[in-house]
């Protein structure tokens, strides 16, 4: 095996980390080195924030849906963010824009990009590849445990003075870097400092993703048999090393300026507002292909396994994610053109804009090519895993309109564009993430998920999720800005109040049909039906080993022949033929104990 | 409810050229999107899984790549090219013989200042109005625009214009209206609890009234 491997077992075993000894219950559980458990733990974290992003958003909708009405219930809340009134509490405009911030801060940080590269990248990497696990255990486990003190934190500033940070998830400064303009100072601070942390978690993440695939990847595990999984979240691992530093930077300097007398971004001491917008989304854009990227491997995963289907176009679909990553870098100033930033800019990065929606279209028609003529087995990991590429599909063509900078002069901060951050985020990623977490499940917990119910949960969330941001769109083109308490303020926007009515209606039942995940996810892990090693008849390494795989993952040293895509090949008698099965014509080689195996 | 797709009407002379671009946009995403989503539709249908069928063993094909590689290429470039030319005509492009006016922004109303009878800026007879826009028909109008200390955003939804005002700047944008009547001014840039509450009108006189409306602003300031 790799001279890497070999190292890292033989220091494993030094550490008394091997199959002759159980580790005590807080080491095997709590303070894991283990790849498959510090996934676990990520993604267990990451859907409690998910749906505390979700209530964030489901109190937002009350404001926007019925605007400074008393909410059933907000008594609960302090005075301070819902104000008494004789006729019950109403929502203040502090509370709802700090509302509006944490739930976008929330689900970025602390749900989507968690479960998608902390759950997945975790999770996959080195079962794909055919490694005992991370080429750095304790870094790993560092990497989960700086990122529950960040979220502590971020929690906590709800109940500080003054609130939670309150100038949007993007923070723009002058509004956050003084307590002055929003009333809100620890709050701002805290999410700051949280953000920060977890930033140092990803990039530990990020270190590691991208040491165990260039070094542990078992023979004959080239770089083109790699699964797309693994190769979307080792270039999504690269983005994070690379974007993540200048997001820290930026918020280093916000602090300054909010806490220590700097003036970076003030303009009263000749500082430059517009600079933290360059810095920000010099990290923000590479960020939101970190968000979509995993999100495209899961989708190839299960489309061509439930197809029965090679991945039409393997080839095509690395360099798509290669073209994406790198384009990524230099499209930031999209969220700028309207910003006072020189407009001959505009056009620079509206070419490079339009550029980068190339290689998604291309991702889409392989998607696309590769159900055709397949056998879909419509089950609801496929089920999910068709979703994201139809919503996908609708996100991708919405950023067409903002990309072009007259039309964006109009729909630029309008409504239109949480519709397409939707589409993208939730109907893109979060769709996604519903396929991975089922297709993976049993090999994460021995167990099959509920397939009733999963389905149920997939219409009712198709549905619902379609008629909440799909009439976004419309809200936005009728002139309806982002961010806004109270919309009837504006008299050309009061027609919009029957529709703004009916998708926070729509919210309450499509937050409340996730709970169906939740019960079948729970439900499954006692009751689910006992899987086997395969239970879906693929290729891929991680379905040769037992479910769940046991601590070392491979007792025998995995040798790969061919690509994972091998579906209804004529060289098998099966529609699918596993990496890791010898060809006809060649003698199988003797099996090799690993280290963790003997 | 308001499921169209069309955009409210527009009143300004690049108002036009800016939905133009929309409309081009609309059908050329319009028409991808009923195609891949009929693809999609019609696929999961007609190949889904039943007793003995077997799917095609195809990994690919370079000439298909190509084409679904170029064909959005071409589709995409072309619409930048278009765009390019309706930007600089709304951002850089500032025709002459403008009525100049400034805007100052600040936590949470919009101060215009007007040149009064004299038509220049910075004289005694300038006088400011809040929350109030002014400004006559088939005339250019200059907006210099400022904020006093945070982030807002000059939005004229009907004349197609938004610009971000920053504070520490003075950043230009114009707009030429083709119709008296009254109009909406908002801010489209969160600026603090207030925004909500930041919005005004535009209103477009005809020259004429344009003139005597300035002169009665005028004597009222005296």
């Amino acid at each position: 095996m790799s001279t890497t491997q070999h190292d890292m077992v033989n220091r494993a075993e030094a550490g008394g980390h091997h199959d002759h000894h159980e580790p005590p219950f807080i080491r095997k559980y709590i303070f894991s080195t283990d790849h498959k458990t510090i996934a676990k733990q990520f993604m267990f974290v990451s859907l409690f924030f998910l749906v505390v992003g979700g209530l964030l958003a489901t109190l937002m909708r009350w404001q926007l849906g019925f605007p400074s009405q008393p909410m059933p219930g907000g008594g609960v809340f302090p005075d301070a963010m819902m104000a008494p009134t004789p006729g019950g509490a109403i929502m203040l405009p502090e509370f709802y824009n700090s509302l509006v911030t944490m739930h976008g801060t929330i689900m970025i940080f602390f749900a989507i990009m968690p479960l998608l590269v902390g759950l997945f990248g975790n999770l996959l990497i080195p079962l794909q590849i055919g490694a005992p696990d991370m080429a750095f255990p304790r870094l790993n486990m560092a990497s989960f445990w700086l990122a529950v003190p960040a979220g502590i934190l971020m929690l906590a500033s709800f109940a500080v003075e003054g609130g939670a940070a309150g100038a949007g998830w993007t923070s723009y400064a002058p509004l956050s870097a003084s307590g002055e303009y929003t009333g809100v100072y620890l709050g701002q601070q805290l999410w700051l400092v949280s953000l920060a942390v977890l930033g140092f978690s990803s990039l530990a993440g990020a270190v590691n993703y991208i040491s165990t695939v260039i070094n542990m990847r078992a023979p004959g595990m080239t770089w083109f048999r790699i699964p797309l999984a693994t190769w979307a979240l080792f270039i999504t691992a690269v983005l994070v090393l690379l974007a993540m530093p200048i997001l820290a930077g930026a918020l280093i300097m916000l602090l300054f300026d909010q806490t220590i007398g700097t003036a970076f971004f003030l303009p009263e001491f000749d500082g430059e507002p517009l600079l933290w917008q360059h810095l920000f989304w010099f990290f923000g854009h590479p960020e939101v292909y970190i968000l979509i990227l995993p999100a495209m491997g899961i989708a190839s995963e299960v489309i061509s396994n439930r197809a029965r289907k090679p991945i039409f176009g393997y080839h095509s679909m690395v360099l798509a994610i290669i073209a994406i990553a790198f384009l990524g870098w230099i499209v930031w100033g999209h969220h700028m053109f309207q910003s006072g930033m020189n407009p001959m800019l505009g056009t620079s990065f509206m070419i490079s804009t339009m550029a980068i929606a190339v290689p998604s279209a291309i991702k889409t028609f392989n998607w696309l090519a590769t159900l055709w003529k397949g056998d879909l087995h419509l089950d609801s990991p496929m089920l999910y895993a068709i979703a994201f590429v139809s919503l996908f599909i609708i996100g991708g063509l919405s950023g067409v309109y903002m990309a072009s900078t007259p039309v964006d002069v109009y729909i630029h901060d309008t409504y239109f564009i949480v519709a397409h951050i939707h589409y993208v985020l939730f109907g893109g990623s979060l769709f996604a993430i519903f396929a991975g977490i089922t297709f993976w499940y049993p090999k994460m917990f021995g167990r099959l998920m509920n397939e009733r119910l999963n389905k149920i949960h997939f219409l009712l969330t198709f549905v619902f999720y379609n008629l909440v941001f799909w009439p976004m769109h419309n809200l936005g083109l009728q002139g309806m800005m982002r961010r806004i308490y109270d919309f009837t303020q504006y008299e050309y926007l009061q027609p919009l109040q029957p529709m703004n009515r009916f998708i926070t209606i729509c919210v309450f039942i499509l937050v409340a049909s996730q709970s169906l995940y939740a019960i079948s996810f729970f439900w499954s892990l006692f009751k689910g039906e006992k899987a086997t090693n395969n239970p879906w008849n693929s290729n891929g390494l991680e379905w040769t080993v037992p479910s769940p795989p046991p601590h070392g993952n491979f007792a025998e040293m995995p040798v790969v022949y061919r690509g994972p895509y091998e579906y209804s090949s004529p060289e098998s008698d099966t529609d699918f033929l596993p990496q890791t099965t010898p060809p006809r014509d060649r003698p199988a080689p003797a099996p090799v104990p690993t280290p963790q195996g003997a | 409810m308001n499921w169209s797709w069309m955009l409210p009407e527009s009143f300004s002379t690049f108002g036009g050229e800016v939905d133009a671009i929309y409309y081009v946009i609309l059908w050329v995403t319009g028409i991808v999107f009923v195609i891949t989503e009929g693809l999609l539709v019609y696929f999961v249908v007609r190949y889904r899984h039943k007793e003995g069928r077997k799917a095609t063993f195809d990994h690919g094909s370079t000439r298909v790549e190509v084409a679904w590689t170029l064909a959005p290429l071409f589709i995409v470039i072309g619409l930048g090219v278009a765009s390019k030319g309706v930007w600089d005509r709304m951002k850089r492009d500032v025709p002459d013989g403008a009525l100049e006016m400034i805007v100052t922004a600040q936590q949470f109303e919009w101060h215009a200042t007007y040149a009064g009878a004299d038509g220049v800026l910075g004289t005694d007879d300038d006088f400011t109005l809040v929350n109030e826009l002014h400004a006559p028909e088939d005339r250019p109008v200059l907006v210099y625009l400022r904020s006093n200390d945070v982030l807002h955003s000059f939005f004229l939804p009907e004349m197609r214009v938004k610009q971000d005002a920053v504070p520490g700047q003075e950043i230009r944008a114009w707009f030429e209206a083709v119709q008296p009547g009254d109009y909406t001014l908002g801010c489209a840039e969160l600026c603090g609890t207030g925004h909500t509450t930041m919005n005004g009108t535009l209103t477009v006189h005809t020259q004429a009234d344009y003139d005597t409306w300035v002169a009665g602003q005028v004597a009222q300031q005296q």
